[in-house]
Parts: C-alpha cells; structure tokens; sequence
C-alpha cells in the first residue's frame, strides 16, 4: 500500500460517499446493487480467495439469512437488529455443518465445490416445502416508506440502504486487509497454496479451513438480510438458486481472486457492463429474450481467457499501486 | 399401493435411469481424461433436444433417425470445443476452468432461448403412446427403445475404450499424462477427441430424452446438476458407476414421485449425493483417488 493507492482510495470513497447527491434513483439503484454484490464477493472470497476453498453454495447463506430475519419480522414484527443475529447463528450453524463434514471426511477440490452445491439445493428444495415461510409462493415484508427513516425496522428511503451497504462494503475491505496480515491470513495462505506443506509446518489445517467457512457464511448472512429488507420478497426459486451463487462468485473471479479490490471493481465492472448492454440492445431496438445474456456471456469467456488472474492485478500494475 | 403401480412406476425409472445414465457416462468420461468438470453439460443435453425437435418439425425425422446426424454434430463441436478452447485451460486452476466452462453454458441456454423461445418443446410419434403389457405391468415403447440405445451406445463406448487403439491411447493419456507424452501420445489432440466423445454420448442420450420429456431452455442448468449427481454417486471418472448412477437416480425420482410429491423428487438426489460424498466420496464404483 503505497501513497498512490491511499489517495485514489480516498478519492474513491469520497464520490461513494457524495453519491447520493446527485444521482438519481436508477444510478442510486446500480450503485447500492454493485456493493451488495461487491461486499457478499467479498465474503465469499475470505473461503475462496484466502483459504482456497471453493463455493458454489453461497447462495445458501444469502438465502438462510435472509429468510430468517425476514421471518422474524413477518410473523412476530422482530426488527431486523434483533434477527441478524439469528441469520448469523443459523448460517453459522450452516458452514460449520458442510465445513465440518467435508474437512472430517477429507473433501477437497471439485468435490468440495459440488457438496456445497448439494447443500443449497437441498435446502432451496425444503423451503419450497416450508409452510412458515411461505414455501414457493414467497415471503413479503411491507414495503418501507420511502420518505422517513426508521432505522429501528430498516426501513426507508434508497440512500438509507446504499449508505449501509457502503458500511458494510468498507467494512468488509477492512476486516479482509486486516485479515491477510494476520497469523490467520498467513495460516489461510499457505493452506490455499499446498495443504500438505501447510499441515507438515504444523499448522491446524481443519482449524483455519473451519475458521474461513464459519467468517464466510457469518458475512453473507448480514447480506441475505440486506437483501430481505431492500427487496422485501423472498422466493426459494430465486434466492437459493445455483444462478444466484454464481453471480457472487463472478464478480471475484472477474476482478481477481484472492485480492482485496478485486471482489468490488469486477462486482462493478459487471453489473455496469449488463447495464450497458441492456441499453445499448434496447436503443439498438434488439428486444428478443435472451440476447443480453448471449453478450454478456461472450465478454465473460474474453475476460477469462485473455485476463487469466482477474481485471485488478493488470490494472493495479498499470496504476503502479502494486497489490 | 398396489405393488403392480409399484412395480410400473420402477421399470420406468430404470428405462429413463439408463438415458440418465448415458447422459452421465458423457460427463464422466470428460473428467475421467481431461480432469475438466463440463458445467454446461446439460445444456449440451438440451441443445441435442432442441436439434432433435428442430429435424422432426422440418422433415419429420424420427429421433432415432436423427440421432445419427445430430450425434455426429456434436462430436465435431465438442472436439472443437476442447481444441480451441479448452485445452489452454487444462493446467489453470479449477475456478478458472469452472468459469470459462460456465461463460460457455450461459450463451448455450440464452441461444436457444433466442432461437426457440421459453416455451416447451416437443416431437409426437405414434409409438409414444403404444406400450408392451408384460402380465400387469405396461412397458412403453419409447421408453423401452431409448433406454436399450442408450445401453446399446454405453456398451459401444466400453468396447471402444478396452478394445480400440484410439481409446486405449485416450486411458494412457487419462492415466499418466507425462508418460502418455513421453511414448509420443499427442495428449491435446486425444483430449478433444474425448471430448467429442462425451458430447455425442450426451447428444444421444438428448434425442433420446426428447421421446420422454418436453425441452425447455431452463431445463439445461437443471441437468447439469442431475449428471452431476449421477456421476458423484456412481463415482466421477467410473463408466460403469455412471450408468448404475443414473439408474439409482432415475428410480429414486420415479418412487420419490409416487410416494412423496413430485417437487420433492431432487431432494432425494440430492439429499444421496450428500450421504455418498460422506460417506464413500469416490462414488459407489469409483475408485479411491
């Protein structure tokens, strides 16, 4: 870190932070989406990026902590303060679960990747079969009043949900800058390069492989409560979905796994990039389903073949900011 | 619940298992080899449907007509698929190949939502609705001839890979990659053709499926976990494993359906998936890694 990267660091927040300002209530929108998915990116990197475990789960956490405040909330009017720390404890509960299984019986690979995938499809199925939460037909919380502020119920205006998920986006940047410096940073690292060599230095490699997918799923839990607040309807179909996983994962890989920017510039890069597509289709009047997709999965393959370790450490090379 | 009903509804599991299967067996063989997950496996399968219906509507093609041409059609594609593609990302890390495999399913499923639409698709023959009656149990045609190619086409596959030069060459490349080029093996070039391989086993067990199911575009991203399932619980790399794996799957579906509600059916696939990754991770034929 060097004088370079803290002033474009603080001239970033600084436009994050005015934001609200000037935008209107479309880029307001795109901004608060970027950081929720930047900031749940950035969680899933802790497993992925740090400790070398890969998830394709993680819609799991987002869709258990969700539910659970949301739940809270519906049925007894429990203000999302209280139910965060439910949505904590059940995917919590989750990760320790799959993390303790998979670790214990010596999962590892492709094979660790598909047992998370097993997990949040099952549990996708059983809330579509689950009463209290509505089961397919979805769960509603009442739509905030857009012109008051109610901070004990999280509820009101758009700036109010993008200024919380910029805490939360900041805060995740610090917690993971802290971390790597850490001894469970180091730890993470040498397990992600070669476990074998980790565990002969006698490192606890069941321990911190624990650690990363209990902190992991503790993190994506407060967004899935983001999200039940911001969006107010819950559906298992679209929550729990392996598409939603992927779209978390995306944006990492996009910017660079493993680094502290990476997770929120390919966060922004992809949801400005299928914004600007939509637009550009639909001036170019090409309205048929599917197109969008179409491009954006052919910039997808470019990216990744030609930009093999993410956009952010080419462009931290080019800005001369190191990592 | 009249055991007759019961016994019905297993003999159809099995039948629709056995396309499963031969659908898996493609999945399998791939990583078996190359060591790359094929995450848009069930779009290829759904691609091959579409095909399908595609030379039915135009020239009224019967599928196990057309699963010559279309099987052949995904050869080439899938062997150039892997020469052109994916063979730089064979020494890349996982999440790499995953992804690069994932950009591919994602324009798969949305080219055919642009060409075909979100509407199901599907082809009608005569012999759909005709069934063999074995005392009380009712075998239908369809089902019975797509799952004896599908069995048919496996066995192929198994000859191909004991007998011929070309698979005993493509199990050197599978067993020992350096080795495999130090006896001059160009093991780049034996990967595409077994990637071409599993994409015409998928593309049969497609124009096979159609017989049985309606297509969708969504249905893609839905068989992409079925084969992954299929193939973790008979044991990823294991032909045989594959084949029993579908048959499993489909049987259990079938039963979860009839017992339970049929919503609940992949909760069982998956719920097996779990237990087998536990307790025996490399599958039920696999071998330990």
């Amino acid at each position: 870190m060097n004088r370079r990267a803290l002033a474009l660091g603080v001239l970033l927040l600084g436009v994050m932070l005015l934001l609200p300002a000037f935008a209107n209530s479309y880029v307001l929108s795109v901004a608060t989406l970027i950081l929720f998915l930047a900031y749940t990116g950035q969680a899933w990197n802790v497993m992925m990026g740090f400790a070398g475990q890969l998830s394709l789960g993680h819609s799991l956490y987002v869709g258990v902590g969700a539910y659970a405040a949301a739940g809270l909330f519906f049925h007894f009017g429990i203000g999302p303060w209280a139910g965060i720390w439910l949505s904590i404890a059940l995917c919590v509960a989750f990760g320790a679960a799959i993390g303790f299984l998979a670790f214990r019986f010596g999962i590892s690979g492709v094979y660790f990747a598909l047992l998370t995938i097993a997990f949040a499809e099952f549990t996708r199925i059983g809330f579509d079969h689950l009463d209290w939460t509505g089961g397919p037909g979805g769960l509603f919380i009442k739509v905030a009043q857009r012109d008051q502020i109610d901070l004990a119920n999280f509820r009101g205006p758009p700036a109010m949900y993008y200024y919380a998920m910029l805490v939360l986006t900041a805060g995740a940047l610090a917690l993971c800058a802290a971390l790597l410096r850490s001894r469970a940073g180091y730890y993470w690292q040498a397990i992600r390069e070669n476990e074998e060599a980790a565990q002969a230095l006698g490192i606890n490699t069941f321990r911190w492989k624990m650690l990363a997918v209990l902190l992991s799923s503790a993190m994506t839990a407060v967004s899935g409560v983001f999200f039940a607040f911001y969006y107010n309807n819950l559906f298992p179909e679209q929550i729990f979905n392996i598409s939603r996983s992927i779209e978390i994962i995306l944006g990492p890989i996009i910017g660079g796994v493993g680094t502290l920017f990476g997770p929120i510039l390919g966060a922004a890069v992809l949801t400005i990039l299928a914004d600007a597509i939509t637009e550009v289709l639909a001036a170019l009047g090409w309205e048929i389903p599917g197109i969008k997709q179409v491009f954006y999965g052919v910039v997808l393959l470019v990216v990744i073949m030609f930009l093999p370790h993410g956009i952010w450490p080419t462009l931290a090379r080019r800005l001369g900011i190191g990592k | 619940m009249p055991i007759d009903l019961v016994a019905n509804v297993v003999i159809a599991g099995v039948l629709t298992g056995l396309v499963y299967g031969l659908m898996a067996l493609g999945l399998s063989v791939i990583f078996g080899v190359v060591r790359v997950v094929n995450f848009a496996h069930g779009e290829m399968m759904t691609i091959a449907m579409y095909a399908t219906v595609a030379l039915f509507a135009a020239f009224r093609l019967d599928p196990f007509v057309a699963v010559v041409p279309v099987a052949a059609a995904f050869f080439v594609f899938g062997y150039a698929l892997q020469a052109g593609i994916i063979n730089p990302f064979i020494t890349r890390p996982e999440h790499a190949q995953f992804m690069l495999v994932l950009a591919i399913a994602i324009i798969m499923v949305n080219g055919l939502l642009m060409a075909f639409g979100p509407d199901a698709r599907n082809v009608q023959v005569d012999y759909q609705l005709e069934s063999f009656a074995l005392g009380p149990v009712l075998v239908d045609k369809a089902r019975l001839y797509a799952a004896g190619t599908a069995l048919a086409v496996s066995a192929a596959l198994f000859a191909f890979f004991k007998f011929a030069r070309i698979g005993k060459a493509i199990r050197a490349c599978a067993d020992n990659y350096l080795g495999a080029r130090v006896v001059g093996l160009d093991v780049k070039r034996y990967y595409a053709f077994t990637f071409g391989l599993g994409s015409a086993c998928v593309a049969v067990a497609g124009c096979m499926m159609i017989l049985l199911v309606d297509v969708s575009p969504a249905l893609g991203p839905a068989y992409t976990l079925l084969a992954f399932v299929i193939v973790i619980v008979g044991g990823l790399g294991s032909m045989g494993g594959a084949l029993l794996g579908g048959v499993l799957i489909g049987v259990s579906e079938a039963l979860a359906g009839l017992f339970i509600t049929p919503s609940a059916k992949s909760m069982f696939s998956f719920g097996l998936l779990i237990l087998v990754l536990l307790f025996r991770p490399q599958g039920l034929l696999g071998r330990k890694p």
